[in-house]
């Protein structure tokens, strides 16, 4: 009962953010919009995606922030639209841009997400939590979005440095068909020549037989070679990359998008706190916090924490915030969290993962970097053209 | 009769044989649930006692004769008789219990409930729930004041230090300090109180009286990467003279001047360095270390590192019983 009326001030006060505000209050809103396109048929269809993975990160974010915010007269409100189709979606931001709206999280494609940016002509502050793909970091920058979603490269760099400081440096390659696995695939294939791994093989997989009954016949053919470490797999949508394990042609491990993963998050990450996150988030969902959860959280926790900071909800001043040197994301990862200034990238750990465990967590020690070993992994200063900031 | 039990017993047994000489400090081991039980004369672990699920804070009622432990999976307090090394009862706890502190009156137990944003005091003869006053996300650190006129609790995710008037229970202030607060400590006084911040990377004394925040402390140890400077645990000498700060994943304790704020020196520890208690005399520091699984003993006078205890899988809390 307790926790139900809880629930219910925290709606009520999210309503009455509309009612004139006393003295010092504040009210902020942040728009929360989600498209993905259907991401096809997938031969491994036994565990499905959760289709609000992001949307309930978002909302857990909202609540901390309203916890927060109730002790200094800050009034929090989400306003979500997951939309059907990509023209859908642009019109929900011009509209919601219409009702006053300059804080926006979004969990869409990265073609939809230049679109999006191009409609708000610098008049919004956005949140990428939906697109991890490199460019937007490397070269097609705008100055008013950030990212909270680590990029390819970031995924990647933190497997080419455990790669390497396993000394498991061989590596066979294998990459699925679609873009985001081409694009995957060309974020390791960067990485392995930072780390000085060797690529044995780089194969890219053509099979259409259903592995399912298959695996155990084709895959050790099609993983023959004279020797290697490990196989890495560049299947993003979740192909045929979940039978690659314990079928390939020699007894070695398997990374990437299956087996051992680089993620944002995931429900095995617990130390620093995290498990009181995860907690909160199974409370609200019912289910495990995914890599998007994680990335609308920080999203809308950077606001949150950039507003208790700055006292305002302007939009140009948030953004000063959030690129100041006195900003940090306390976000459950074991350290301060910070916003690179040349391209709005969120720096963060790496977890590596299995299905039922932490393996490791990158940055690793003897990686170095002048500025912060967080920047060793994904794109830094001189290898992007973006500078967006200061 | 278990090996165990046969331990528990005989160890029982030495401690009400010399009650004066044995000196015992526990620690809360919160991936094995267990208690490790460290005579400090010899510096050894004399007795490992099963606990409830996940322990963290760990507190001595006023009179020492029992232990409160929060037995953050069970959702409970417990209560251990120190003589019997017995759980005698458990408390009404609220959800997720982490930190807390007993009020001078020896009945009023103030407890952060982790997961849902909520103190509850308990009156630990009646066991009666006498509030749950709402603070921020993830309260964590917990404090009442030697003179009893204050309870503060510290907020992880809102960053905050709440002000909770002990008589009404309301609250009074609220102080935004650095990222994820973790411990307050007050001085003996009452007068000064000093939060550490594990994300921020900083300690804040506050003025009791002003309640403003006066002095904002900041930690770089040679080699270590400032990010991993994270501090959690403090203890305060009562003479005023030292303030040790546990600094977490640097795997150091810095000695600050509690005069100055002159950090004096770093003291390099067990890996992530978390909870601290001066004994008796204020002779030695007792540090838990959560990665490497043991308790580091400082010579106070020295300064110095001159014993690593090994306990059981991530211990949290250390009290060291004055009595004994």
């Amino acid at each position: 009962m307790r926790r139900f009326l809880r629930l219910l001030a925290i709606v009520l006060h999210s309503t009455l953010t509309a009612a004139p505000l006393a003295a010092g209050e504040l009210a902020v809103r942040i728009g929360y919009l989600q498209w993905h396109p259907d991401p096809g048929p997938v031969l491994s269809n036994v565990l499905p995606e959760p289709k609000d993975a992001g949307q309930r990160g978002a909302e857990l974010a909202i609540r901390d922030n309203a916890t927060t915010g109730r002790f200094l007269g800050h009034h929090y409100a989400l306003i979500t639209r997951v939309a059907g189709s990509e023209p859908a979606l642009l019109e929900a931001f011009d509209q919601l841009r219409r009702d006053g709206l300059d804080l926006f999280v979004v969990n869409v494609p990265a073609a939809t997400l230049d679109a999006l940016m191009q409609h708000a002509g610098g008049q919004a502050l956005v949140f990428n939590a939906g697109a991890r793909d490199d460019r937007l970091r490397r070269r097609d920058c705008d100055s008013h979005l950030l990212h909270t979603l680590p990029s390819y490269a970031m995924l990647t760099d933190a497997l080419g440095q455990w790669l390497n400081w396993r000394r498991w440096r061989r590596v066979f390659l294998v990459t699925g068909p679609t873009p985001a696995d081409q694009a995957w695939a060309s974020a390791f294939r960067r990485s392995a020549a930072r780390f000085g791994l060797t690529l044995v093989e780089d194969k890219p997989w053509t099979f259409n037989a259903d592995l399912r009954r298959t695996a155990a016949r084709e895959l050790p053919l099609f993983t023959q070679a004279r020797d290697y470490d490990a196989v890495v797999v560049a299947d993003v949508r979740g192909d045929f990359g979940e039978y690659v394990p314990f079928n390939t042609w020699l007894p070695r491990p398997v990374l990437g998008t299956q087996g051992m993963r680089p993620v944002a998050w995931h429900r095995v990450v617990e130390s620093w706190g995290a498990a009181q996150l995860q907690n909160r988030f199974r409370q609200l969902a019912g289910r495990d916090m995914t890599a998007e959860d994680y990335a609308a959280w920080a999203a809308v926790r950077s606001l949150g924490t950039a507003v208790t900071q700055a006292g305002t909800a302007d939009m140009e001043r948030l953004r000063a915030t959030l690129f100041d040197d006195e900003f940090q994301l306390a976000a459950f990862k074991g350290r301060k969290l910070t916003y690179r200034p040349w391209n709005g990238q969120l720096r963060q750990p790496i977890p590596l993962v299995h299905p039922r465990g932490l393996v490791a967590q990158a940055p690793f020690e003897g990686f170095l970097h002048p500025r912060t070993d967080l920047d060793t992994l994904g794109f830094d200063e001189p290898e992007s053209q973006c500078r967006i900031h200061g | 009769m278990t090996p165990c039990l046969r331990h528990t017993a005989l160890a029982t047994l030495l401690t009400l044989a010399h009650p004066a000489q044995a000196g015992l400090a526990y620690v809360s081991n919160e991936k094995d649930n267990t208690l490790s039980v460290i005579d400090t004369d010899s510096m050894t672990v004399v007795d490992t006692v099963p606990v409830g699920q996940r322990p963290r804070g760990i507190l001595l009622s006023k009179d020492h004769t029992r232990l409160y432990i929060c037995a953050s999976d069970d959702d409970t307090v417990q209560v251990m008789d120190l003589a019997s090394r017995r759980i005698i009862d458990t408390l009404p706890s609220g959800e997720d219990p982490e930190q807390f502190a007993l009020h001078p009156n020896n009945r009023h137990l103030y407890i952060s409930n982790e997961d849902d944003a909520i103190v509850t005091v308990v009156d630990v003869q009646t066991k009666a729930v006498l509030a749950q006053i709402e603070v921020g996300v993830e309260p964590e650190g917990m404090a009442v004041s030697p003179d009893g006129r204050w309870a503060v609790n510290t907020t992880e995710t809102t960053s905050m230090l709440h002000w909770i008037n002990t008589e009404t229970f309301e609250i009074e202030k609220n102080i935004v300090v650095g990222q994820r607060p973790r411990h307050i400590e007050f001085s003996q006084d009452s007068r000064f109180a000093w939060a550490s911040s594990e994300i921020g990377g900083t300690v804040h004394v506050i003025d009791v009286e002003r309640l403003e925040p006066i002095r904002e402390l900041t930690f770089k140890v040679p080699g270590v990467n400032p990010d991993r400077i994270q501090p959690v645990g403090i203890a305060l000498t009562s003479d005023g003279r030292y303030a040790f700060i546990a600094l977490g994943p640097a795997n150091h304790i810095a000695v600050v001047d509690a005069h100055t704020y002159e950090v004096l020196d770093y003291l390099l520890v067990g890996r992530r360095v978390w909870q601290l208690d001066l004994d008796r005399d204020e002779t030695y520091l007792y540090a838990t270390n959560g990665v490497s699984g043991d308790v580091s003993v400082i010579d106070v006078d020295r300064l110095e590192v001159v014993k690593s205890i090994k306990v059981g899988r991530y211990p949290w809390g250390v009290v060291v019983d004055p009595s004994s």
